[in-house]
C-alpha cells in the first residue's frame, strides 16, 4: 500500500496508508486528515481538494487533464507549480512516499 | 396520477417572504438566548438528521472553535454518508461505502460529535426537549433540523411491488445494484438528474432503458432547451429510448415479478426493474407537528432560524429567505446543504451574515458532465459559448439584459468563472461570452 504524507499549512505531517487505485483525496478523507473538504467527493466539480505536490513527485504523475485545469485557474488559494486537485491523483506503488501540502483554505 | 420530474433546485413560490426587520429581531434575540443557555447548561446542539446538511453543521461548528456538546442524530445504519455517488459510480463500481463516507468512526470520537442511532419523533419546544423513537430523550440548547427529503412515492396498483425501486439512501443504491446484476430491460419513471443519472448508468452496463416522462422534454425545469435537448441526444445515442410528454398509467405483474409497464398511450413497455424518481417531498413533518410554520419546507429566515430562536433548519428541508434572489426558496443540492451548514455554524459561534451563498449544482450522466452556476429559472435570453457538437459548450442565460446562470458541458473553467461571476453579481457582455476567444477570467 502506497504511503501518502500529508503536510499542513502550518507544517504538520501526517503519514498514511492506502490502496493503490485511491484518490489521494479519497486517502485523506478515509484516514481522516483534514484540510481537503473535497465537497463534490471527487467529481471535478468543486475544487476543494487542491493540494501542493512536492517537486521530485511532480514529474511522476500524470499531467492534469484540461478539465483539471480549468478547474485548478479557480482555486481559492495562490495556484502553484505543484498544484493539483487530489481527487485527480490516483495512487500507485510507484508514488509510495507521495508528499502534499494542504493549502491554508480551499474554499 | 401526479408526476413531477426531480428536481433539485426547487423553487417555491407562492409563500410571503419574512419582512426583513422581523427577521433581524428575531435573530438578535436566538443570538441573546443561544449565548444565555450556553453559560447556564451543558446540553448539546441538537443536528436532527446526518445527511450532507447535518454532518457538515456538525464538523463546521468544531472547525469554528465551538467547544461544547454536540449530538447528531442519525436514523440511518451507517456512518454519515454522501449520496451523489449514490446514483453514478457507486451503482457501477465496487460499491465499497468507505467510498461514500464522509469521514471515519474516529472523527467523530476525535471531535466529541455523539453520533446518536435513533430517530426523533417529537420535538417539545416548551421544554426545549427531542424525544426519540427508543423512547430516550434529549434536551437541546440549539436545535438544528436538517431532516433533508425522501421520495415522492408514485401511487398506483402494484407501485408497491418489489421490483418498483426508489432512489435515495445507501440502502436503495445497494438493493438497485444487486438487481442491475441481472437486469435485462428497465424502466425509468421521471427524467430528472437522478433518473438520468441512473439510467446511463444502467445503459453502460448494456441493460436495455426506458425513460418515460410527463414533460415535453427531459430536465424540464431545471436546465435550458438547449441543455435538455444535448442530453436527449446523449441519452439516446447510448441506447435509452426516451418517452417523453407521456404518463404511466399501469404497472402489470405475473408470477410475482414485474412483467410490463403500460403508458397513457398503450404502449407496453417490458421491464424486470422499474426505477421511479418523480421528485422529493421534504421532510417537514417533524417541525410542523412542533408547531413550526412549514409548507414546502421548514420555513426559516435569510439567517436560517424558525420562528423558534432556539431552532434553524438547513439543507434539502429548509425554505428560505433568500438574500440573493429575494424570494423564498428550497433548494436541493450538495452545494446549497454545505453552504447553509457553514453559515449556521458561523452564526451558532458568533460570526453572524446571511445566508447569500451562490446555488450551483452538478450532475455525471455517462461521459458528460453537467454544471449549473445560479438559478435557471428566470430569463428571455439565451447564449451559447462553444459547440454541442464538440460535446462542450456553455449556455449563458439572461435575464432583464444581465446574466442570471450558467449550464456548462464538459467544460469545467467555464463553470468556474461564472460561478466567480454571478457570485460577484457581475455579468458579462453577451457577445463576449459567445466568443470562445473571450478569456472569461478577464470579466472577473
Ligand atoms: C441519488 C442522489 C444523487 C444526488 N446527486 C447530486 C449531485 O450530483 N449533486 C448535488 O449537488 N446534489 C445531489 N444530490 C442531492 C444532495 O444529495 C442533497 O441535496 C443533500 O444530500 C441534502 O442534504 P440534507 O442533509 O439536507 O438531506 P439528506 O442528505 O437527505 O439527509 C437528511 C437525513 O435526515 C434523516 N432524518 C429525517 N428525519 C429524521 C428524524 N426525524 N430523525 C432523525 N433523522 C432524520 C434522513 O434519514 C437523512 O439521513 C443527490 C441526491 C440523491 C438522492
Ligand atoms: S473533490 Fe471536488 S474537485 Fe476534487
Amino acid at each position: 500500500m502506497p504511503r501518502v504524507i500529508f503536510v499542513a499549512s502550518n507544517g504538520a505531517r501526517r503519514e498514511v496508508s492506502e490502496a493503490a487505485g485511491a484518490s489521494a483525496m479519497t486517502a485523506a478523507r478515509i484516514n481522516d486528515v483534514s484540510g481537503i473538504e473535497a465537497e463534490c467527493a471527487g467529481a471535478l466539480s468543486c475544487g476543494t481538494c487542491h493540494v501542493y505536490v512536492a517537486p521530485e513527485f511532480a514529474s511522476l504523475l500524470p499531467p492534469p487533464s484540461e478539465e483539471e485545469e480549468g478547474m485548478l485557474e479557480f482555486v481559492a488559494a495562490e495556484r502553484r507549480v505543484g498544484s493539483r486537485l487530489s481527487c485527480q491523483i490516483v495512487l500507485t506503488d510507484e508514488l509510495d512516499g507521495l508528499t502534499l501540502e494542504i493549502p491554508e483554505t480551499q474554499t | 396520477m401526479l408526476l413531477a420530474s426531480e428536481k433539485y433546485l426547487q423553487i417555491s413560490s407562492g409563500f410571503i417572504a419574512w419582512r426583513a426587520g422581523a427577521a433581524l429581531v428575531r435573530l438578535s434575540e436566538a443570538e441573546r438566548k443561544f449565548e444565555e443557555v450556553a453559560v447556564r447548561t451543558d446540553e448539546p446542539v441538537v443536528i436532527v438528521g446526518a445527511g450532507h446538511a447535518g454532518f457538515q453543521l456538525a464538523a463546521s461548528l468544531r472547525q469554528s472553535g465551538y467547544e461544547e456538546r454536540i449530538a447528531l442524530i442519525n436514523n440511518e445504519p451507517h456512518l454519515p454518508y454522501q449520496r451523489p455517488p449514490l446514483s453514478k459510480g457507486f451503482l457501477e463500481g465496487n460499491g465499497d461505502p468507505q467510498a461514500v463516507f464522509f469521514r471515519p468512526e474516529s472523527f467523530f470520537r476525535d471531535y466529541r460529535i455523539d453520533l446518536v442511532e435513533d430517530h426523533v419523533v417529537e420535538i417539545d419546544r416548551m421544554t426545549r426537549k427531542t424525544s426519540f423513537q427508543s423512547t430516550r430523550s434529549l434536551n437541546y440548547r440549539h436545535l438544528v433540523m436538517a431532516t433533508g427529503a425522501r421520495n415522492r412515492l408514485l401511487r398506483m396498483p402494484n407501485a408497491g411491488h418489489d421490483d418498483v425501486r426508489y432512489l435515495r439512501s445507501l440502502a436503495d443504491s445497494e438493493a438497485i445494484r444487486e438487481r442491475l446484476e441481472n437486469a435485462k430491460q428497465v424502466v425509468v419513471i421521471g427524467a430528472g438528474f437522478v433518473g438520468l443519472e441512473f439510467a446511463a448508468t444502467a445503459a453502460a452496463k448494456g441493460i436495455a432503458v426506458d425513460i418515460v416522462e410527463l414533460a415535453p422534454r427531459i430536465m424540464a425545469r431545471v436546465v435550458s432547451p438547449v441543455v435538455s435537448g444535448y442530453f436527449q441526444a446523449r441519452h439516446e445515442g447510448a441506447g435509452c429510448c426516451i418517452h417523453s410528454a407521456r404518463s404511466v398509467s399501469a404497472i402489470e405483474t405475473a408470477n410475482g415479478r414485474l412483467q410490463c409497464v403500460i403508458l397513457d398511450d398503450g404502449r407496453k413497455l417490458p421491464a424486470d426493474l422499474l426505477i421511479v424518481g418523480i421528485g422529493v417531498v421534504p421532510n417537514v413533518e417533524l417541525a410542523m407537528a412542533a408547531g413550526l410554520p412549514s409548507q414546502d419546507g421548514i420555513v426559516v429566515d435569510q439567517h436560517l432560524a424558525t420562528v423558534d430562536p432556539n431552532i434553524s433548519a438547513i439543507g434539502d428541508c429548509a425554505l428560505f429567505s433568500s438574500h440573493r434572489y429575494k424570494s423564498p426558496l428550497r433548494l436541493q443540492s450538495v452545494s446549497n446543504a454545505v453552504d447553509q451548514a457553514k453559515c449556521l455554524a458561523a452564526r451558532l459561534t458568533g460570526k453572524i451574515r446571511p445566508f447569500d451563498s451562490l446555488p450551483w449544482f452538478w450532475s455525471d450522466q455517462g461521459n458528460d458532465k453537467l454544471q449549473i452556476a445560479g438559478l435557471i429559472d428566470s430569463y428571455e435570453d439565451i447564449v451559447v459559448r462553444g459547440d454541442p457538437d464538440q460535446n462542450s459548450f456553455s449556455v449563458f442565460c439572461y435575464g432583464d439584459g444581465i446574466l442570471r446562470g450558467v449550464e456548462s458541458v464538459n467544460r469545467v473553467g467555464d463553470h468556474m468563472a461564472a460561478r466567480r461571476l454571478l457570485a460577484a453579481c457581475t455579468t458579462v457582455d453577451p457577445d463576449k461570452a459567445a466568443n470562445l476567444s473571450f478569456d472569461l477570467k478577464t470579466a472577473l
